[in-house]
């Protein structure tokens, strides 16, 4: 297997793009990681999504966006994981890259949720979840996730407020992120006041509804070192599955998938949890932030909400974590966050996160999950010397 | 939904209809083609009691499409007596006052319209 590089990286501002459709963003992310790295021509297009057919009736997103792009020859292909759509989409990239497949791979990862009305929106993101049993029940993907923040706060005694600091400190890190959907200071008093979406999840609590793209180019390192000033080194891409349904599994707080992939991909690098310098996790609810860092090793189970309160996961803490603001501030375009994500880290780790640089980031480590911690995704990233 | 679709479910939604292992005796609901405890592939089936215990609930105040007249309701995790795990409606209480661990029993009642058709299936409320 050959070793895989990201030799460009290019989004979109995450928000209410009202202007511009689904082709449209996937094309200007893609034209920004294409010029970031000033490579034109490529072998395949992946683009990471989840709900173009439902919420804009529009499939065959390979093609679309390979020949919007010019790209008229190259192999193509859309890329379904429900929210780990973007995070699948880039290991699938690095499966080609590293088997010889593919010298060249573009990945975007791409959601317009805004076209839709809210309920319409509910229902097309409870589609991760099983139609027949749980869906059927009238369960929203928010519902489900609601029982997981309950099932926590009751096993760990831990308090609500505590799991509140969570989205604070992904605010104050969107604020110096020119692409993030709400560049504004939250307080926990504020997330606490917040309506309650399903109890106990205040608003605050929730990543929103917004549209963006992002995407990165994947080649062999070999070959990125002599066509990238700053080429970063995927040092390990792995994925793993949970029981489908969040009523099916055993344990409630945490999540099989990622303790399997974390697994995997830190076995994959030769790395621990503790070689980590900078962390992206998929905190689509403030919860799944706090079991993030305890399945990953960066917390005990129940006592991640003492990391953070000790400042850990700002810059310059133990483990700076969703340095750009992470689903919550940056915004959760579902399709294009593990992609998002992925950008983020490139940034860290060539020296340009502007203010929020993590000094010195070396290895950074992204988790992105689809569905209810059923589908989960782990990229460990390294700078290349 | 289609109307097959619908029909397809009907013994599982109104009856609680499972299936147990021949192999190794486990319980799943819905019924499994391959059991995930031994590996086996003969079941037969087995209808549930409907009888068990609320794991951990929330009450949705901002539902999907089709439950919007709902709104709010309580949705729970339910641990049948025979193990098995559903997720369901709980309902004839008031959410305020559900409490984790409280034994509920299972009724059949309407789920939605939708499309003209009325949709039924199992709802569990305090036993």
């Amino acid at each position: 297997m050959r070793k895989t590089a990201i030799v460009g990286v290019g989004c979109t501002k995450v928000g209410e793009h009202w202007d511009k459709g689904l082709r449209d963003l996937a094309v200007e992310a893609s034209l920004r990681a294409m010029d970031d790295a000033k490579l034109y021509d490529v072998d395949y297009v992946l683009v990471g999504n989840m709900m173009s057919g439902y919420l804009q009736n529009q499939e065959h997103l390979g093609a679309l966006v390979a020949d919007s792009l010019g790209l008229r020859g190259a192999g193509a292909a859309k890329i379904e994981a429900a929210c780990a759509s973007g995070g699948m989409a880039v290991h699938i990239g690095c499966q080609l890259v590293a088997s010889g497949s593919a010298d060249s791979v573009l990945v975007v990862g791409v959601e317009k949720m805004t076209d839709a009305t809210t309920p319409e929106v509910t229902k097309a993101l409870a589609m991760a979840e099983d139609q027949e049993y749980s869906a059927y029940m009238g369960a929203s993907f928010v519902g489900l996730n609601a029982l997981v923040a309950r099932a926590y706060m009751r096993a760990y005694g831990v308090k609500q407020e505590d799991i509140a600091l969570f989205p604070v400190i992904c605010h104050k890190h969107a604020l110096n992120n020119e692409f993030a959907q709400f560049r504004f200071p939250i307080t926990v008093e504020a997330v606490m006041n917040s309506p309650i979406v399903a109890d106990p999840l205040h608003l605050l609590e929730c990543a929103g509804i917004g549209d963006g793209a992002a995407a990165v180019l994947l080649m062999p390192l070999e070959e990125a070192r002599g066509a990238s000033d700053s080429p970063v080194e995927v040092l390990a891409s792995t994925v793993s599955t949970d029981k489908f349904s969040l009523h099916q599994r055993d344990d409630f707080t945490s999540f099989r998938a990622t303790r399997a992939s974390a697994e995997a991909a830190f076995k994959k690098a030769g790395l621990r949890a503790e070689d980590i310098d900078v962390l992206e996790v998929h905190d689509a609810f403030a919860v799944l932030g706090l079991i993030a860092l305890e399945d990953l090793g960066f917390a005990e189970r129940g006592k991640a909400a003492d990391l953070i309160r000790e400042g850990g996961i700002e810059i310059g803490g133990e483990i700076p974590t969703n340095t750009f603001g992470g689903l919550k501030a940056r915004g959760h375009p579902v399709g294009a966050t593990g992609v998002y994500q992925i950008v983020e880290l490139v940034r860290q780790l060539r020296g340009e996160a502007g203010k929020n640089q993590v000094p010195g980031a070396e290895r950074g480590y992204a988790q992105n999950i689809g569905g209810v911690g059923t589908t989960i995704t782990a990229h460990i990233l390294g700078r290349v010397d | 939904m289609s109307a097959s679709g619908y029909l397809r479910e009907a013994p599982r939604r109104y009856r609680l209809e499972g299936a147990a292992c021949k192999g190794c005796g486990a319980i799943h609901f819905p019924p499994r083609a391959v059991c995930d405890r031994c590996g086996g592939r003969d079941f037969e089936a087995r209808e549930l009691s409907g009888e068990g215990e609320l794991l951990a609930y929330t009450i949705i105040r901002h539902p999907p499409k089709g439950f919007e007249g709902q709104a709010p309701y309580a949705i729970g995790i339910v641990q049948l007596k025979e193990g098995v795990r559903v997720l369901a409606q709980i309902t004839d209480c008031d959410p305020a006052e559900l409490r984790e661990g409280a034994k509920v029993e299972a009724v059949m009642r309407r789920i939605r319209e939708d499309g003209g058709f009325i949709e039924y299936g199992y709802k569990f409320r305090p036993a």
